[in-house]
């Protein structure tokens, strides 16, 4: 196989290494994004090029993969990765959330629980939270560095002003260990709760953009709100037309152009356990 | 009942088997050779080697076929197989006033030591699709040059406004030039880390900001002080031989374009210039390349920042070919979930909406 040609992982020793020094500093300073010498990936910028260079610098053989797109396991550019590191590491996969030790995503966080011994690889198109409100990179880590985050602030309040609400539903800003915000990736806000706190290492890669951060175990991440509008997650009247779940992320799946829709689970493989075990307490 | 799509690994390994099909076209047309692509296309070659960021026209020529002549996905063939090759050191910069010249043209004087040498150009050419082309061609033997172009050093002609002062001095600042290869780029970025970016930027994107430069948004006149194309040695420092030892030759093109600039408090009335360099024949690039490059020395040539040229976090973040079309392309990924996100908030909205509607 002409694979066999490159590294384990795609990417020779020294750029891993230089990877995994950006990912220790990343891990020291929560939440701040560290720059670094991103790759070119044989695949395009914008389709999970920094998570897959994280993925690749960590992974080791006795790894197992997990690879989500958009929740599920089977969606085509989780499929590609998935097989991506197949080709280049020969390394186990899964589509098992538990059984998995590093999870590469995109927009979502698996909604069973996860632990110390796993890894969340986030892919990130733009890490910079501050981006929309002021393009420049010079302006934006001088606001960082001096916590100077009263624009978000004020961003919010207007969208609160005009809207009634924080009009914000994904890539919601939460601040880490009460010094930077950080855009935790388009995850949608429902997603944010599991990153405070948790007792997994959460790492983001933003490969156009050179950029590497993270959120070390037992963190906490606060999604920013004020006192009387406070953060809200999102929430369903109901509950998926699959597995009957009352507490997923839902995706709206349109069945019939008379209106028709299903709301199922966007985490496939906790979708299909609850239907699994429905089943065996059916029989 | 509805049953969530499955298969997206076969509809994956469909896909690559119908671009196969695709990029072969009819199967009974001979098919096309990297040596026909390398000694046919070297225009698209030198794009792909320039861009690509590496010099090797058979991988390009090879790029090029496997992308079907998608020259951006070539670049990308190129710049992917390039990030994967170990690095053996720096070659010593290389010299073009040594350049042996295929072509070498300066709008600036009728005629400088060295001459005018027009080589292979489509300037004159009569953009007049040539019908007999479409046959097959009848090549007349290429013209001798009456005397051989010169071997001996060929002085760019900004060193004779060098000489006379006239030309704003290029500093050598001993500094380590910036590896963006091997450094993100941060701001701001010094020249070194400018004319990388730009040197395989987007030909495209650099030729548009270059004529926005022209055309009134910077204020710049250029004059092409010289523009030239042909082949340099490339020489490496052996430590174990301590001694420069020349590796090869590599076709470039060079380009610098001489502005006005009126001076300031510290520094008299001068000349200025911009620079561009490009693998292969790539003359188009290196002329918007060195018109960039000249705006994007406002900082310290102290002018006003007023034009999306100058500003370098806008050229240098948005030039590069690979960047640009992942982050577009992107959009083609399932993006349903945000998506989802999206439609329950504006549906929230709307009903605000029309509660404060109904209240009025």
């Amino acid at each position: 196989m002409s694979e066999q040609l490159y590294n384990f992982g795609y990417l020779d020793e020294n750029s891993k290494r230089m990877i995994r020094r950006a990912l220790l500093k990343a891990v020291a300073l929560p939440g701040y994004q560290v720059p670094f010498a991103g790759k070119e990936m044989p695949m395009p910028y914008g389709w999970g090029t920094g998570g897959v260079q994280l993925t690749a610098s960590i992974i080791g053989k006795k790894d197992c993969l997990k690879v989500i797109d958009q929740g599920a396991d089977d969606t085509t550019n989780a499929v590609s990765i998935r097989n991506f590191f197949k080709r280049v590491c020969d390394v186990e996969t899964t589509e098992e959330t538990g059984d998995a030790t590093v999870i590469q995503t995109r927009h979502r966080i698996p909604e069973q629980a996860l632990t110390e011994n796993q890894i969340m690889v986030f892919q990130v198109p733009i890490p910079e939270p501050l981006r929309y409100i002021e393009p420049s990179e010079t302006e934006t880590r001088k606001m960082h560095a001096l916590k100077e985050y009263g624009v978000m602030h004020v961003k919010l309040y207007e969208d609160i002003a005009r809207h009634g609400e924080i009009a914000t539903s994904y890539a919601y800003p939460a601040e880490v260990n009460g010094h930077y915000i950080m855009d935790p990736s388009p995850i949608p806000k429902f997603d944010n709760p599991k990153l405070d706190n948790s007792p997994t290492l959460m790492l983001f890669g933003a490969g156009r953009e050179k950029r590497i951060y993270a959120v070390p175990p037992y963190t906490n991440v606060k999604s920013l709100d004020f006192e009387d509008y406070p953060f809200t997650p999102q929430t369903w009247t109901r509950k998926c037309d699959l597995c009957g779940s009352e507490h997923s992320y839902l995706d709206e799946i349109v069945t019939d152009d008379k209106g028709s829709r299903l709301w199922v689970c966007s985490d496939t493989d906790f979708c299909q356990k609850n239907q699994a075990k429905q089943e065996q307490s059916n029989v | 009942m509805y049953v969530a799509v499955k298969g997206g690994e076969r509809a994956i390994e469909n896909a690559h088997k119908l671009l196969d099909h695709l990029r072969r076209g009819d199967a009974s047309v001979p098919e096309l050779s990297c040596e026909q692509i390398k000694q046919q296309m070297p225009l698209a070659v030198s794009r792909v080697m320039a861009e690509g960021a590496m010099y090797d026209p058979d991988l390009a020529a090879l790029a090029l076929k496997q992308s079907a002549g998608d020259l951006v996905e070539a670049i990308f063939l190129v710049r992917a197989y390039r990030t994967t090759l170990p690095r053996f050191g720096y070659s010593i910069a290389i010299e073009t006033s040594e350049m042996r010249v295929e072509r070498r043209i300066s709008a600036t004087y009728k005629d400088l030591p060295g001459g005018q040498v027009l080589g292979p150009t489509f300037d004159y050419t009569h953009r007049l699709l040539d019908f007999k082309l479409a046959a097959e061609s009848q090549l007349e033997a290429a013209p001798k040059t009456e005397e051989p172009v010169k071997a001996e050093p060929l002085a760019r002609a900004s060193e004779i406004l060098f000489k006379e002062q006239l030309l704003k001095a290029e500093v050598d600042t001993e500094q380590t030039p910036t590896d963006l290869v091997q450094e993100p780029l941060q701001y701001p970025a010094d020249r070194s880390a400018r004319l990388q970016a730009l040197a395989r930027g987007d030909e495209g994107f650099l030729m548009s900001l270059g004529f926005s430069t022209q055309r009134g948004y910077s204020r710049n006149h250029p004059f092409a002080g010289e523009i030239r194309m042909g082949w340099v040695e490339v020489y490496v420092y052996s430590d174990e031989l301590d001694m420069e030892i020349c590796v090869g030759e590599i076709q470039v093109s060079e380009c610098s374009m001489i502005n006005q600039f009126a001076g300031d408090k510290n520094n008299p009335p001068q000349f200025t210039q911009g620079y561009g360099l490009a693998f292969g024949f790539n003359e188009r690039k290196t002329m918007a390349m060195a018109l960039v490059d000249r705006a994007l020395r406002c900082d310290e040539l102290d002018e006003p920042v007023e034009s999306p040229a100058q500003n370098q976090e806008f050229v240098l973040s948005h030039c590069d070919t690979l960047d640009a079309s992942g982050f577009v392309s992107h959009l083609k990924l399932p993006h349903y979930v945000d998506f989802q996100s999206e439609l329950e908030l504006i549906r929230n909205l709307r009903s605000r909406f029309s509660e404060e509607k109904d209240h009025e």
